[in-house]
């Protein structure tokens, strides 16, 4: 139950956060929802994880349908070398991932050692 | 969407329509270049900028030394740095700003481009700032002025003076006038052959001298061979245009299709300029103010390059390796020294010292691209490196109203020269073949000349009025094609240059028939794949290719270029059978004389060589001098098809020998990048049809203009309004333009604002209120 009001909190903040600050800013929500609410280092880190991943494939997801995939088109032929808008949408919600997940590590490794699990 | 800037002196209402065309509308010109060029930002901010970097040389800036195995900094960056663009470009900037009405126009363009440029935070870059990592850097006058050398040097920046002086080495005086003779016998001038040159018998207003032993010390010279490390523009920039009068259609028709580089971003951007002077639609340059190809309430303007030679090399004494000082009409004169800092990514700068001349920038010498090391110094001049204000030629053309403005505003043409073609509502046609065109005599500048002192020099620049120009013709219409403007005999002056013969033969030949036209048969004489070449040569594939021992399979090749319809359509395996055997005759024919030497050598044009065999059939260059026997035309032409089968067996196989896949358009990316250029676009059409659509080339803006009242227009072009590869209107013309297909223009009216076609509207005021203001 603590995972998942730390995932869905981080995951809204961080769409908040995301509407005036620079992309990082995820990474100190992930951090700072950790930090409050303290979990062992994997636990937090997929929380981070599948927090961020959710949010930035939903939007990536979201947006790209707005845009008719044109430009996600081009550009996993660019980056991915195949036509794969869908697969850039998961690699852009993976890199989100890792971002939200560094960012709850950190805040894990915090704390001192007795309270991790 | 409101938009406020200070710069404004009113307000400025700017109406997109579902094409993404912006319909301008404001009460002072120069609030109407503000919109203009924050427009031109916000749909086209990279390609604009871009184009600014490779005319300057800056691209080692942005793209580091090498792109790919190109070495853009010797190749690219050094190159334009010694031809001079900067230099060009400065010297056209003071004549825009010592005009009043030009500066205000360029200094209101910048403010709107820099307005949106402020707008701009690192996530709203356009894409390739990121795929590059840099920012836009403010925009200026200079700017402009770069972009428009730009296109100087894209239509006027091309000669082939090294490869000339190369071929005059290895050749004797004969058989140089047979390989690169200096007109046909099948030409169709723009001027047809007989109509009177110019109103008054004068004498030439420049009468040449031409320079005493020329004929020995410079027509005939022989010395070693020349370095070609040359940055070319493409030798098939050209186009069609003409004016039909009422006569011919009732009211006169305007037809207009520059023939570019086929690249996206595209070249152009479609717009209306509405102001209470003039009211201009057509197509603008993204990156300068006004409309350029186009018409207004009165009338209707176009061009197409006059291809004449304005750039010729002097090779330059100087007094020793410092440059400081250099021979000229025996004195020593002080060279001026331009120092260009050329920035490199992740490197030092490069600095290039250039040495001005009398002459312009020495180019070439030791220090640059002259891998034979001939130790000698080569001075550029070019008439793009004299001031001039070719943007008063635009504005004055969106406000001309009749053929005297027109007459006016075409004076300021300097570099590139172009054929202005003119029809107005009041019932005139007119084409004027207007430039600074330098008064030669015969083969001046076709090869390097000495320059230690004035005698080879231009001796002046031929009189506005005695350019060849024709208005209202009984005929019924005005066209040109790049062809050469006027029979070469009758001309006073030497015509050098690159004049291709072949669509504007057709052009005319079809205009001669047509009566009653109409815009529809003006879009299918655009859109035409006729191939005039192929009709005066296909009689030499039947008559001297060897067809008795054709396999099967081989002679259905033959056979469909024997039961051809001469049209390069997109369906069609006829046009790349007979184009490859051309190709593969003219190397048989041209390939052992031109490789006698490993140095480039200029290749005979087409017309060269089939004019030489229709005439005869034992054209001295027919045989093979590297084989003991002699040849026959017969031989060669069926060796060079024997050469070719097996490749086109193999397109065939492959389904690449219809003429769409085999010639294979793409519309390419600015920075070659695949991902975001539209490749086999299924188009037909070629080199010599009117429909001139080629591998990487082609019509850039087809238009037609009724002027009726009200005006009717129609015109496609090879891309799309919006410069976002994420964007639909990215390409979204594309499709149209391939069919042969046409938009028709919507010239808004100031009541029209609530017609359902306007997909959003953007305010500029002044002031944070946003009054109504009157339309």
């Amino acid at each position: 139950m603590k995972w998942i009001t730390s995932l869905l909190l981080i995951a809204l903040l961080s769409l908040a956060a995301e509407l005036y600050l620079p992309f990082w800013s995820v990474a100190l929500i992930s951090f700072g929802v950790v930090a409050a609410i303290p979990q062992t280092s994997w636990k937090a880190f997929l929380c981070g994880f599948a927090a961020l991943f959710l949010l930035w494939s939903c939007l990536a997801f979201y947006m790209d349908a707005q845009n008719n995939q044109i430009l996600s088109s081009r550009v996993s032929l660019l980056f991915l070398k195949i036509k794969s808008p869908i697969l850039l949408v998961l690699v852009t919600g993976f890199l989100g991932g890792i971002v939200g997940g560094m960012g709850a590590l950190s805040a894990s490794f915090l704390r001192s050692p007795e309270t991790q699990g | 969407m409101n938009l406020d800037f200070q710069e404004l002196s009113g307000t400025v209402k700017v109406y997109l329509d579902n094409r993404l065309v912006p319909h301008v509308f404001a009460q002072k010109e120069n609030d109407a270049y503000f919109a203009q060029g924050y427009l031109h930002a916000k749909f086209r901010l990279w390609q604009m900028e871009f184009q600014t970097y490779y005319a300057a040389g800056r691209l080692s800036e942005i793209l580091g030394r090498y792109s790919g195995s190109t070495d853009l900094l010797n190749k690219v960056d050094r190159s334009f740095r010694r031809l001079g663009m900067g230099y060009a470009a400065e010297q056209a900037l003071k004549a825009v700003e010592a005009n009043p009405v030009t500066k205000g126009q360029c200094d209101a363009y910048t403010e709107g481009v820099n307005a949106y440029i402020s707008t701009l935070t690192k996530s709203s870059l356009p894409l390739e700032y990121k795929l590059l990592g840099y920012a836009p850097e403010p925009w200026t006058n200079l700017k402009t002025a770069l972009l428009l050398k730009l296109m100087t040097w894209d239509l006027a920046g091309s000669e082939n003076d090294f490869a000339m002086t190369n071929a005059r080495n290895l050749f004797s005086a004969a058989d140089f006038e047979l390989l690169y003779p200096t007109t046909q016998d099948s030409v169709d001038p723009i001027l047809p052959k007989g109509t009177p040159l110019y109103g008054t018998s004068d004498t030439p207003g420049v009468k040449l001298r031409v320079p005493l032993h020329a004929d020995s010390t410079y027509m005939m010279a022989k010395g070693s061979a020349l370095p070609l490390e040359e940055l070319k523009p493409d030798r098939d920039n050209g186009s069609n245009n003409w004016a039909v009068s009422g006569s011919k259609s009732g009211s006169p028709i305007l037809c207009n299709d520059p023939h570019l580089g086929l690249n996206l971003p595209s070249l152009w951007f479609e717009m209306q300029i509405s102001t209470p002077g003039f009211n201009a639609y057509g197509v603008s340059f993204p990156g300068a103010p006004g409309i350029i190809i186009g018409f207004n309430d009165s009338c209707a303007f176009g061009f197409t390059n006059a291809m004449r030679d304005v750039r010729d090399y002097y090779e330059i004494q100087f007094k020793d390796q410092t440059r400081k000082e250099y021979r000229y009409n025996n004195e020593w004169l002080p060279t001026k020294f331009r120092v260009e800092d050329i920035k490199v990514k992740g490197q030092d700068d490069f600095l290039d010292t250039v040495a001005y001349t009398i002459f312009g920038p020495v180019m070439y010498e030791p220090g640059y691209a002259d891998p034979l090391n001939t130790g000698k110094y080569y001075a550029c001049k070019w008439t793009a490196q004299s001031p001039s204000n070719e943007l008063l030629a635009f504005n004055e053309l969106d406000h001309a109203a009749n053929y005297s403005d027109y007459l006016a505003a075409i004076q300021n043409l300097s570099t590139p020269g172009q054929n202005c073609i003119f029809a107005s509502k009041s019932g005139d046609i007119a084409i004027w073949d207007q430039g600074a065109f330098p008064a030669k005599w015969f083969r001046q500048g076709d090869f390097v000349m000495p320059g230690i002192d004035s005698t080879y020099d231009w001796q002046g620049i031929i009189p506005q009025k005695e350019n060849p120009h024709m208005v209202d013709p009984v005929r019924g219409f005005v066209s040109s094609a790049n062809q050469v403007p006027v029979e070469v005999k009758r001309y006073p002056y030497y015509l050098s240059g690159n004049f291709p013969p072949y669509r504007g033969m057709e052009i005319n030949r079809r205009l001669e028939q047509m009566e009653n036209i109409t815009a529809a048969d003006m879009m299918q004489l655009q859109t035409d794949n006729y191939d005039l070449f192929a009709e005066m040569a296909r009689p030499l594939f039947l008559k001297y290719i060897d067809t008795t021992n054709m396999e099967p399979a081989e002679k259905s090749y033959y056979t469909y270029v024997r039961d051809w319809d001469l049209r390069n359509d997109p369906g069609e395996k006829a046009p790349g059978i007979f184009n490859s055997w051309w190709h593969s005759l003219k190397t048989s024919i041209y390939g052992d004389e031109l490789g006698q030497t490993k140095y480039p050598v200029m290749e005979p044009y087409d017309e060269t060589l089939l004019e030489a065999l229709l005439k005869d059939s034992s054209y001295k260059f027919v045989d093979d001098i590297r084989t003991p026997q002699v040849e026959n035309l017969k031989q060669i032409a069926t060796l060079a098809w024997k050469k070719i089968y097996p490749s086109i067996q193999q397109a065939d196989t492959f389904g690449n020998l219809t003429w769409a896949s085999f010639k294979d358009t793409k519309i390419t990316h600015l920075l070659h990048i695949n991902e975001l250029s539209d490749p086999h676009i299924p188009i037909g059409g070629g080199t010599y049809s009117i429909n001139a659509a080629k591998s990487d080339h082609g019509p850039s803006w087809r238009m037609i203009v009724e002027l009726t009242t009200p005006t009717k227009a129609y015109a496609i072009y090879p891309g799309g309004q919006s410069g976002n590869p994420g964007s639909p209107y990215y390409d979204n013309f594309v499709d149209v333009w391939a069919k042969g297909h046409y938009d028709t223009l919507w010239v808004m009216s100031p009541g029209e604002q609530n017609d359902p076609r306007i997909q959003w509207k953007i305010n500029f005021t002044k002031s944070q209120t946003t009054a109504n203001h009157p339309e």
